[in-house]
């Protein structure tokens, strides 16, 4: 009889009905033959492999997370709510038990989803992984969680939300910056004042293929996780490495996805890009499966396959290793770096632009965090999008201190109204979000 | 007239039925050493004295290869199986004579690797050597692209006496499944052809020869001719029997759960405004998971005859039955021997049944009443709570389009609809205790043979089309065309309407209008290099499981004759 070793729970949902545009990469069709293929090996009939159905998402839920601008009605499509709410249904299986581990097989994605949301970048509009933890934080007492994300682009959304949690450890590795959208994730960027050490980026060169993946798992990934002692692993896993996928350069393949699945052992996966949609996505998806049920998958090879045309130059393992050393030196050196940072450093602020490419336009951020010795810092951030909106937000952070609760109100209370559409408080200690309009 | 029969555990139930509703009933005992002579005798008893033109079929829910495969009593059938990626077939071997040769096709239908005859051939020589008649074969993905299969199917038709191809049994994706199931079919051939051609043949002889039909496990019926290529579709048509035979009393525009309460265990299942819930995928029958569709049923350890028992201050009822009521004398108490203390049942030892309450009662430290109250009201509650995780269970299937997980249709059952021995008295009281309605089905105890006789012949067709490639196909019907540009989604569902009328009228459906239900239907644009190249579409269809309209006025009699 075949049996999973490790009981696993599945959320799909493809969301037959649903895409950004006609012949958008993040279509209708995307996971069709994934699921052919998962129907077709039976993957459902495995013991202790089980299937749920995707829940709809709260708007509580997300605004737990982000700063929706206007509102979350607005930025959201219908698919979103499932989507999202197809991570928490894997997440409350796996903390009532029901299941060891699970993956969230659902689109549209989310990693490129930032605190602040004026629209869709990346193909993404809010973020399912920080829904789904942010409720677990709430609903289940969870409190260190680690995100590995797997995506060949930079998750910049998730590691905006996390900049300045020190009980989130962001780790992403993905293909260079310099040769890909959203153009971020270089490894001197990590984390604020409050939370440096906890954001760590792995950028990797074009064309890196197994052994480079798997170098950074074992190098940096798995003993930089032994040392964080997450309560949860979450992987936002996103299948666009694969040596056949349209949109980037890299040489990975199903069975490196499955090797990585294997050595991770995620507590969650949840699904983020990948447009290969008939060359990859079926057998990648299989192969993660089977390696979170720690069912064999030395069978689950692409036609395509070729080892000896995916593996890698010389230069590109160098490079990766060289990367590694770096990160690695800079998670070691966390407690050094956050102290330099802070030292007479009461407010941190940065100005950036963000690009929402999936809808074409602008937003410029003005952020000030309270640099706080109590707590992670309450901050806020102005914000000012080119679809004319600007807005004020102000975060306190879950374990805030009570200086910092006041001073968030504070900011919250007596900004000047005229300068602002529209005022948002997001107080985590208390759950509850608060909106100011003009 | 028509005949019904169904071949139960202990006795084998037959009707006859006609412009008078139910024209004659038999009920002969199932001898377990002799299934062909209940069904004869039972087929003797009922048309004694009646003119065979006055019959027109007869149609028969048996369990003859369930028991086949439950007792292990088969001969050995050879499985031949094409991979490529993915799991390791040898997951899916269905015994010795299991052969994985080298071909494979993808999920698209393309090949993907050649198919390595020399293999074949080399595997069938050593099946053939083993002695091996009944063989199958099963492709991944063949249903995307059956070439490899109906490539071994010529290599191997010289050789063997029956050889089954799983793009036949099911136009629905699970390569295990199609396995099993392709493996069932080789396995129960025998046994299916030669028990029926026996039937056929003797009451040929006898001068009562007239078509025989076959239940399947989706409350729907095969002729005899279509079974013999479908053998394994007989499996497990004893659940639908029950519940086919309850249709034409359950209110046309309710949800409706359907109760059957036996002695061991009480049998469910779902009707949408009449219409029967199918399972998922298919029937699973020992280490057997099957394509074979089927009706959603349920079963659970309450009814008439389960054992009632105190543990630590706590009642329990079944699931284990120890014999008959005390009142039939049966050793243990009962929901029945309950019924007999309340003054709910007669025609039994009351004496015995109340020593039996009283033992309980003892122990719970109330009267004999009260306690034969509690046991009544715990088995109806159990059996309430069972129907609602039922009803749960259809409702959290997954769903995969925006549309539907936000609109989708949640079931809500308003109506029970309850037959078996006990069904007056727990009738009664599921009202009570529910917001349930209730009704009974008349004739209960002929439920199953009357579903049999009436049931329509039915069948699921799948249709692919892709307008890139030009070509639209349906597997299970061995069809395969080109396409004109510009195909539509209409078009397609058109085409696999016409098709599986073909294969129902076939398959034996009388003539009538044949209800049809589309039970999947998707269209995506194909866009490569992000442009649009063509459609990829799918159908699934089914011939809605029912009773057969110009019978309705029959069903129609049995249901007034009672009142």
């Amino acid at each position: 009889m075949l049996k999973a070793k490790t009981s696993t729970g599945l959320v799909f949902f493809p969301a037959y009905d649903w895409a950004i545009s006609a012949t958008h990469p993040e279509r209708e069709e995307r996971l069709l033959y994934t699921q052919d293929q998962i129907f077709e090996e039976g993957l459902f009939d495995i013991e202790g492999i089980r299937e749920f159905k995707a829940e709809v998402i709260d708007i509580k839920d997300v605004q737990r997370v982000h700063f929706c601008v206007p509102e979350p009605e607005k930025v959201m499509t219908e698919s979103h709510y499932i989507s999202a709410g197809g991570a928490k249904t894997i997440a409350k299986a796996k903390m009532d038990g029901l299941v060891k581990t699970g993956f969230a097989l659902v689109r549209p994605p989310g990693h490129h989803a930032m605190r602040v949301v004026h629209g869709g970048r990346g193909f993404c509009n809010i973020n399912n992984e920080a829904i789904m933890i942010e409720y677990l934080r709430h609903a289940y007492g969870i409190d260190r969680v680690a995100i590995i994300d797997t995506d060949c682009h930079h998750g910049d959304g998730t590691q905006d939300i996390y900049w300045h949690d020190p009980d989130t450890l962001f780790i992403s590795m993905h293909q260079d910056g310099r040769t890909l959208f959203p153009g971020t994730g270089f490894s001197n960027e990590t984390g604020g004042p409050t939370a440096a050490g906890t954001t760590l980026n792995i950028p990797l060169p074009p064309y890196t293929s197994e052994e480079g993946f798997l170098t950074v798992i074992n190098k940096v990934v798995l003993p930089v996780l032994q040392e964080f002692k997450p309560d949860l692993i979450i992987n936002s896993a996103g299948q666009d490495n694969h040596f056949t996928d349209p949109l980037t350069s890299m040489n990975f393949s199903a069975q490196g996805y499955a090797d990585l699945t294997a050595l991770l052992k995620p507590d969650i996966a949840v699904l983020e890009g990948g447009y290969s949609i008939e060359s990859a996505l079926p057998y990648v998806n299989v192969g993660i499966i089977l390696a979170m049920a720690g069912v064999d998958y030395s069978h689950v090879v692409e036609p395509e396959y070729s080892a000896s045309q995916l593996r890698q130059g010389k230069s590109i393992t160098a490079t990766i290793e060289k990367t590694c050393n770096e990160v690695l030196a800079i998670w070691k050196d966390r407690e050094n770096i956050r102290v330099r940072m802070q030292e007479n450093v009461l407010y941190d602020e940065r100005r950036r632009s963000v690009f929402y490419d999936t809808d074409g336009f602008f937003e410029s951020q003005h952020e000030t965090l309270h640099v706080c010795m109590e707590c992670a810092g309450t901050y806020k951030i102005d914000s000012r999008a080119d679809t004319g909106l600007r807005v004020l937000t102000v975060h306190i952070p879950r374990k805030a201190c009570s200086n910092c609760i006041q001073e968030g109100h504070r900011w919250f209370e007596q900004a000047d109204m005229t300068n602002y559409d529209m005022i948002m408080l997001q107080d985590r200690p208390e759950d509850q979000y608060l909106t100011k309009k003009k | 007239m028509i005949i019904g029969l169904d071949v139960g555990g202990t006795h084998t139930d037959v009707v006859l039925l006609g412009e008078k509703g139910i024209e004659r009933r038999v009920k002969v005992p199932t001898e377990k050493s002799s299934l062909f002579d209940a069904v004869f005798e039972g087929l003797e008893q009922i048309t004694r004295d009646i003119p065979s033109d006055k019959i027109s079929h007869a149609v028969l829910s048996t369990t003859l290869t369930t028991n086949a495969i439950v007792q292990g009593k088969l001969p050995p059938a050879g499985m031949m199986v094409t991979c490529g990626p993915g799991m390791d077939p040898e997951y899916f071997r269905t015994g010795e004579h299991y052969y994985v040769v080298d071909g494979a096709i993808d999920h698209s239908g393309r090949e993907i690797k050649k198919l390595d005859e020399k293999a074949v051939k080399k595997a069938a020589a050593a099946m053939k050597d083993a002695g091996i008649e009944y063989a199958g074969i099963a492709g991944k993905f063949s249903v995307r692209n059956p070439a490899h299969e109906i490539r071994i199917r010529e290599i191997l038709s010289p050789m063997f006496e029956k050889i089954f191809t799983g793009h036949r049994v099911s136009g629905n994706f699970s390569f295990p499944r199609r396995i099993a199931t392709t493996y069932l079919n080789a396995s129960v051939y025998r046994v299916h052809k030669e028990f029926f051609g026996a039937v056929q043949k003797t009451l040929d002889k006898k001068g009562i020869g007239v078509p025989i039909y076959i239940l399947k496990a989706d409350g729907g019926t095969m002729d005899f001719e279509t079974s013999i290529d479908f053998p394994a579709q007989s499996i497990l048509s004893g659940p639908a029997a029950s519940v086919m035979g309850s249709i034409a009393f359950a209110p046309a525009e309710a949800e409706t759960v359907v109760l059957d309460i036996g002695g061991t265990t009480t049998d469910m299942a779902v009707l949408i405004n009449g219409v029967p819930v199918l399972a998922p995928q298919g029937i699973e029958i020992e280490e057997y998971k099957t394509l074979i569709r089927a009706l959603h049923t349920q079963s659970v350890g309450v009814g008439g005859d389960s054992t009632v028992r105190v543990d630590q201050g706590h009642l329990f009822i079944g699931p284990e039955r120890s014999g008959p009521a005390m009142a039939y004398g049966g050793p243990q108490p009962t929901p029945t021997d309950a019924l007999f203390v309340l003054g709910m049942a007669e025609n039994g030892d009351k004496e015995k049944a109340r020593t039996g309450v009283q033992a309980i009662a003892d122990q719970l430290g109330l009267s004999a009443e009260d306690t034969a109250e509690r046991i009544f009201d715990q088995a109806c509650r159990e059996i309430l709570d069972y129907a609602q995780e039922l009803v749960s269970l259809i409702n959290s299937r997954p769903v995969y389009t925006v549309r539907e997980a936000l609109e989708g249709h949640r079931i809500k059952p308003t109506h029970l609809l309850v037959l078996g021995g006990p069904a007056p008295q727990f009738a009664q009281r599921l009202k009570t205790i529910s917001d349930y309605s209730v009704s009974r089905v008349p004739q209960w105890d002929v439920a199953n043979a009357i579903g049999t006789a009436l049931s329509r012949t039915t069948c699921e067709l799948t249709l692919f089309a892709d307008t890139y490639k030009l070509e639209v196909s349906a597997p299970e019907e061995m069809f395969h065309q080109a396409l004109k540009p510009g195909f539509s989604l209409e078009e397609a569902r058109k085409m696999a309407e016409e098709l599986l009328v073909k294969k129902a009228i076939r398959e034996g459906a009388h003539k009538q209008p044949i209800e049809t239900d589309v039970l999947e239907e998707l269209s995506f644009n194909m866009i490569r290099d992000f442009r649009m190249i063509g459609k990829n579409m799918r159908v699934k269809m089914q011939v809605r499981p029912g009773l057969i309209q110009e019978y309705l006025q029959i069903a129609e009699k049995i249901k007034n004759g009672e009142n």
